[in-house]
């Protein structure tokens, strides 16, 4: 498995070829605490990176979560809409929300290590 | 009846006055009604073959089970009447029973809203002398009466401003909103099809005047502000910024939430307001019914006023009238609510406003300010002021008191319902970490904000004292202990259906 | 002053603890030119016998509807309401409340909306309803911007059918809302071809039943020409008790009821505050606005309530929220919902039989004229007729000899001549025979 990417917005990215799955950090499932609706594209949607791609709400926050790349939507994860909850319990495994056919490689630079992102979150405590 | 051998053995689940009480729905009798009509079968009739086919599914009970049944879920609940209310920027005040009976008597409560004018020339009369007085309190000369709360006031008042801008063909693309304001705030202003640009406070928690002049140009519609702010403090900048958002073309929108802190005191027509909304339901004590009905009316700058929604009342020689169409008001933004406004609550208000007098008004906000920098004078030292000097009628804390002790917001209010109280507004504004809003009002006694005041101290001084559990265990002494929102929010059940009950009990 | 509990000697020592020599000093930061240093030009402080004296004065110059032969409908309507309604929601813990923020000691509140919620979900035929909105007309305009959100689609067909204040209503929030209304010409008799005007930009097409006029629509072919090109239904109600006697909008196909819940429990009160009534498929309620309540459990695993879909609203989402609604009409669905629990199944069926049965006579006794013409095929508890001349002359006449006789339509629509001689009529189970009689006899008199 490749090893994952993260944006600032505490997002993560998972490459395989030309296709990037998407999912939020663990960081960010627990700063929003339960997660009770996740709000997904249709397939088909092409988006461009800053673009709202998703909503995750808990029960007193909404949060829209933002196309870290450019691409196309090929699929999303259907089992989060009957249980939310995989995205608390497996946050970077289950629990991903999308997958983008990526129209821009090149935006790849501009994403965080693991390393770089636990160096971000530790900033933020 | 086989109903005795399933209550062997069950208890009741009540303890002594706070009585357990099923849906209504659970307490069906078929057949059995708490209203009588003569059974009637018609030979003919003219529903033209669209007849109910299906029952509606409703359940018969008598009236006596009625009563009982909503007696007891009434004592499930916490009113002003109860206790002392102090829920920041909702200005839960005392509300007088006059006003309730005045609002009944007949010649008002059984007024149709189409009766000809002839026949309603005293509720007409009556909202002129409601107008008055409004106008009177804030500085500004027009009033339009039909806004169904404050929420649907900012919608009003907005709408007009939009409406004076397209009206000189400018309708421009942004309001400004301070970041504590009411969510209601950036909602209005995006139902209108604005850009919120979210404005930051400054360390005195004020709007910050220099970044707001830096954001003003001749894209900014109108400054949507609250004063005193959400914080509980006055902006003291306010006409400096009032003529500043003039210069650029932009109206001044005040959300009006806290002019109980001004009443008679400040009228806002002088502060370079525009356009405000009142409600009712708060200063002027008409009864906040477990959420509503509110009453939303809005006043008007002279230059404004013509664009005011319909209808508008007009005095002239026929006596009082509403318009409630083109031509005569042609520059009206149109119709907002079903009929006239909330006329039970103009009612309710002007009855409260007869009685309280000029003087007696003026009184109410220097009460309403005199008990909250009471509360925060004699709690500062053991919670933590959001912000240095005195307030208006709400002061509010930040959960720096609370640190390390494991104890959050939450649950330093869940433990003040355990000690008989409402709690404060929690967690906003949003501008303050772990807000804790308290807004006593002018109707507490110097005795009730005393105990309200040691209660406060005592809880957090138990709180450092290491006592986390009896605040994480909060509240124990309510009707429910705390409810699980999660499971509400995931798998929602709103309503009650014949057979999912037993699956509901798993 | 009686509502205030302070004394001066409190306010001294109060000030003392502040540190502060009077209370001019706590309004400091007021800048100087906004202090009001004079009092206001307002009477001073009255007792209460001053009070309602007064307002006592105001009331008795209006022409109350309890003691005064009255048809008048269109949107409002005099019923009776039982006793106990109006005292149950004057129990303090009711009308001192505050929105159920507070789930722990609001249960009586958050019970009592999700029963509202059941009662107006079973009453409109659809699965979910929310915890109301400020009135029918305000609830049809949500509805519309609803519907926009969930088809994504920026058009609306408005029926002639609709109450015009409805329709202003809507075309008000749509202007500012971006959406485009098509609103159709006033529908007398049921007959227009609403199908005809969706296409595949329209997001909802909204229609009353009972129409304004007081004629009655099957549904089900407009749902299923909406549903045919992926547009909504609305079906807006008016007279809530009609569903007492007719097919809910539900069982003909709408998605979205939008309904005035006056009818039971509330008084007309010159047309506020009254309930607004919002259903929808359960699909969809997500888009919905408003508070709604659900059921969950405490931490000792007994049933509890709570509002819950928070994110939809105003003071989570802000800018993104689907309304700006915040408080609503809380205590007037108390009396709804304390007024259909009254009545229950057979209670309801009965108060319909009675209003259709009311309506059925007014109609006949008006019918035999002449002079009077019946535009109604069909009709609830309401119903046109045609004058020989304009009906609001003939409304103002007989309001002068004390008897309401019903809604002009030049009222409603003052820009359409053609309708100038309509009279709408209604008539409930408080119409007596003797009004019909004094309504008969006052328009025989004032056609001659």
């Amino acid at each position: 498995m490749n090893a994952l990417k993260y944006t600032k917005d505490h997002e993560w990215v998972r490459i395989e070829g030309d296709v990037a799955t998407i999912g939020i950090s663990d960081y960010a499932q627990d700063q929003l605490g339960d997660v009770v609706h996740v709000e997904l594209p249709e397939g088909g949607k092409a988006v461009a990176r800053g673009d709202e791609a998703a909503v995750i709400e808990s029960v007193k926050a909404a949060s829209e979560i933002y196309a870290p790349l450019s691409g196309e939507v090929i699929e999303v994860n259907g089992a989060l809409a009957d249980d939310p909850s995989i995205v608390n319990s497996s946050p970077l495994d289950e629990g991903w929300f999308l997958k983008l056919r990526l129209s821009d490689p090149g935006e790849l630079d501009g994403l965080l290590d693991e390393a770089a992102y636990e160096d971000f979150i530790a900033g933020l405590e | 009846m086989t109903a005795r051998a399933g209550l062997e053995g069950r208890s009741t689940g009540n303890r002594a006055l706070m009585l357990e009480e099923p849906l209504i729905f659970e307490q069906d009798a078929p057949g059995r009604s708490g209203v009588d009509f003569a059974p009637l079968t018609l030979d003919e009739d003219r529903l033209g073959g669209l007849a109910r086919r299906a029952p509606v599914g409703l359940p018969g009970l008598s009236e006596p089970e009625v009563v009982r049944h909503f007696t007891r879920l009434s004592q499930k609940n916490y009113g002003i009447d109860s206790g002392l209310f102090p829920l920041g920027s909702c200005t839960m005040k005392h509300n007088p029973r006059l006003n309730e009976k005045l609002a009944r008597l007949e010649g008002l409560a059984d007024l149709h809203p189409l009766q000809p004018a002839s026949t309603v020339q005293g509720v007409l009369e009556l909202f002129d002398q409601l107008s008055h007085w409004l106008s009177t309190l804030t500085g500004m000369p027009a009033l339009a009466l039909s806004p169904g709360a404050g929420a649907h006031g900012e919608l009003c008042g907005m709408m007009t401003i939009r409406t004076a801008l397209e009206d000189r063909g400018d309708a421009r693309k942004r309001v400004l909103v301070p970041e504590s304001a009411h969510g209601t705030n950036p909602a209005t202003a995006a139902a209108l099809g604005y850009e919120v640009d979210a404005l930051p406070a400054n360390a005195r928690g004020r709007v910050d005047s220099a970044e707001l002049k830096a954001r003003l140009d001749s894209d900014v519609a109108a400054l949507m502000i609250t004063n005193p702010s959400t914080c509980g403090l006055f902006e003291d900048e306010i006409i400096e910024i009032a003529e500043a958002v003039h210069a650029v073309g932009g109206y001044v929108y005040l959300d009006g939430a806290n002019f109980n802190a001004l009443v008679g005191r400040v009228r806002p027509g002088d502060l370079g307001v525009d356009a405000m909304h009142i409600n009712l339901h708060k200063t002027f004590s008409t009864p906040h019914g477990g959420g509503g009905p509110g009453s939303g009316p809005v006043a008007l700058t002279a230059e404004l006023s013509p664009f005011a929604p319909f209808p508008q009342l007009v005095h002239d020689e026929t006596g009082f009238r509403l318009v409630e169409h083109g031509p005569e008001a042609a520059k009206s933004f149109g119709r907002l609510k079903g009929f006239h406004g909330q006329t039970g609550m103009f009612i309710r208000a002007l009855a409260y406003m007869l009685s309280h007098g000029g003087d007696g008004l003026r009184q109410v906000s220097e009460d309403a300010v005199l008990a909250a920098n009471y509360v925060l004078a004699r709690t500062k030292d053991s919670l933590s002021p959001a912000f240095e000097g005195g307030c208006m009628h709400e002061c509010l804390f930040d959960d720096t008191f609370l640190e390390g002790t494991g104890v959050t917001t939450h649950d330093f209010s869940k433990a003040l319902i355990d000690e008989g109280y409402h709690p404060m507004t929690v967690y906003f504004p949003l501008v303050v970490h772990g807000a804790l809003l308290v807004e006593p009002t002018e109707s507490e006694s110097k005795a009730s904000l005393d105990l309200f005041i040691e209660t406060l101290r005592t809880l957090a001084a138990k709180a450092k004292a290491g006592e986390e559990a009896l605040f994480h265990e909060a509240p124990r002494h309510a009707p429910r202990r705390r409810l699980n929102e999660t499971r509400a929010a995931r798998h929602p059940r709103l309503r009650w259906r014949a057979n999912a009950q037993a699956a509901a009990a798993e | 002053m009686r509502y205030l509990p302070l004394t001066d000697a409190d306010r001294a020592q109060m000030l003392g603890a502040i540190g502060v020599a009077s209370i001019d000093e706590l309004f400091a930061d007021v800048p100087e030119s906004a202090r009001l240093t004079r009092p206001l030009e307002l009477p001073d402080h009255a007792s209460e016998i001053e009070v309602a004296r007064a307002i006592g004065e105001l009331a008795r110059k209006n022409l109350g509807t309890t003691a005064t032969p009255s048809f008048l409908g269109a949107g409002a309507y005099r019923h009776h309401i039982p006793a106990s309604v109006d005292h149950l929601i004057q129990r303090g813990e009711f009308l001192t409340s505050y929105t159920p923020y507070q789930p722990e000691i609001s249960q009586g509140t958050l019970q009592v909306l999700f029963e509202f919620q059941t009662q107006v979900a079973l009453l409109t035929g659809m699965e979910v309803a929310n915890a109301s909105m400020y009135d029918g007309a305000t609830a049809c305009g949500e509805a519309v911007l609803m519907a926009r959100r969930v088809t994504r689609r920026g058009k609306a067909v408005l029926s002639g059918t609709l109450h015009p204040h409805y329709r202003e209503v809507v075309e008000t929030l749509s202007r500012f809302g971006r959406t485009e209304v098509e609103s159709l010409d006033p529908d007398i008799r049921g007959s227009e071809d609403i199908a005809a005007r969706i296409d595949q930009e329209t997001a909802c097409v909204v229609l009353q039943n009972p129409g304004v006029f007081g004629g009655l629509r099957d549904l089900a072919p407009i749902a299923e020409a909406c549903h045919a090109a992926g547009a909504l239904l609305v079906a807006v109600v008016t007279e809530v008790v009609s569903l007492g006697a007719l097919e809910p909008p539900g069982a003909m196909g709408a998605d979205i009821v939008a309904g005035e819940g006056q009818s039971l429990g509330n008084p007309m009160s010159f047309g506020g505050p009254t309930v607004g009534l919002l259903a929808c498929r359960q699909k969809h309620v997500r888009q919905m606005p408003g508070r709604l309540c659900g059921e969950t459990v405490d931490e000792e695993g007994r049933r509890g309530f709570v509002l819950t879909l928070a994110t939809r609203e105003q003071h989570i989402r802000r800018e993104k929220a689907t309304s700006n609604i915040c408080t609503n009409s809380g205590l007037c669905a108390l009396a709804f919902a304390i007024h259909l629990s009254l009545l229950g199944e057979e209670g309801l069926r009965r108060l319909a039989a009675h209003n259709h049965a009311a309506a059925l006579e007014l109609c006949e006794r008006l019918s035999s004229l002449e002079g009077v013409e019946l535009v109604n095929e069909t009709f609830f508890n309401e119903f046109t007729i045609r004058l020989p001349g304009p009906a609001a002359e003939l409304v103002e006449r007989l309001a002068g000899v004390g008897i309401l006789a019903g809604v002009p339509a030049s009222r409603l629509y003052p820009h359409h001549p053609d309708l100038a001689p309509l009279l709408l009529v209604a008539a409930t189970e408080l119409t007596s025979e003797a009004e019909i009689e004094a309504l008969v006899e006052g328009l025989a008199e004032v056609l001659r």
